[in-house]
């Protein structure tokens, strides 16, 4: 077994644990904590890929601003004093066994695929996932969609203000 | 690796995020589960990239095939930054009117 394959079942099974943490944690805090550790392991994952430019940009916008936000608004609340209420258990069970019917209907589905049979995803090589050959992409086959994602923030930007100030 | 690890591994992280949509009522909860699913998602998207890569490596050793796939994940991030901000603020606004984030609360809208 190669050190790829060890660092790949290493960083799958901390991501599902790291998963599952995040929806048994009682505290909001504990959840975001967990959440970051998911998002380590994917990045991890994606140098495990040879994507570069996508595992430093998934660190810096997931773990570094997207959950710092989620951690503001949960100090903001102070919820972590309070008890969160609790669904029925029966939709609780109802909830998990539709979500486990959904694994096993997808997962039946990937095994009878004849189109995944002996493909390999490409490991440590292969230069596309480098942020020169994606800026090279980005800046001209895509350059349209780049600019249009200014605008979307800049609206996002606004609808926040505008839904934060009254 | 072969492709399969990676959709099983994505498959595996997309339900543990369906389950916690249908099973917590905390609505930050519910909104760091989608963000669990969108991750999946993007981790597919890079897997498969590297298999048409590979594929295509075989045929020409310059090829570039693949590249929309990172690509397309670097917009799916930049729109999950522009909906956590809007969503982030939908909810600071419902706790402020409910003193509460169940998402319970949010049947009002039906009538």
């Amino acid at each position: 077994m190669s050190t790829t394959e060890i660092l790949f079942y290493f960083l799958s099974a901390l991501a599902v644990f790291s998963a599952i943490m995040v929806l048994v944690s009682k505290s909001p805090v504990h959840s975001v904590l967990w959440l970051i550790v998911v998002f380590f392991t994917i990045s991890g994952h994606y140098v495990l890929l040879n994507a570069q430019f996508l595992a430093i940009v998934n660190l810096i916008v997931y773990a570094g601003a997207i959950m710092v936000l989620f951690l503001f608004v949960i100090m903001l609340m102070n919820l972590n004093t309070q008890t969160e209420p609790q669904k029925h258990i029966w939709m609780k069970l109802a909830g998990v066994i539709s979500g486990g019917c959904f694994l096993m209907v997808l997962i039946s589905l990937v095994r009878q695929a004849g189109d995944m049979q002996g493909k390999t995803a490409l490991m440590k090589t292969g230069n596309i996932g480098l942020i020169g050959n994606l800026g090279k992409a980005l800046f001209q086959d895509y350059v349209v969609p780049f600019e249009i994602t200014s605008v979307l923030f800049l609206s996002a930007m606004v609808g926040a203000v505008v839904i934060g100030k009254k | 690796m072969p492709i399969q690890y990676y959709i099983y591994l994505c498959l595996v992280l997309f339900s543990i995020g369906i389950i916690g949509v249908l099973t917590r009522r905390n609505a930050i909860i519910v909104f760091m589960c989608v963000e669990l699913m969108l991750n999946a998602v993007n981790l597919l998207l890079v897997a498969f990239s590297k298999m048409h890569h590979a594929a295509a490596l075989t045929l020409n050793p310059a090829a570039t095939t693949g590249i929309e796939g990172q690509l397309f994940v670097f917009f799916i991030m930049v729109v999950a930054a522009a909906e956590v901000s809007v969503g982030l603020a939908i909810i600071v606004m419902l706790y402020r009117n409910t003193h509460s984030v169940d998402i319970n609360f949010l049947n009002r809208l039906k009538n």
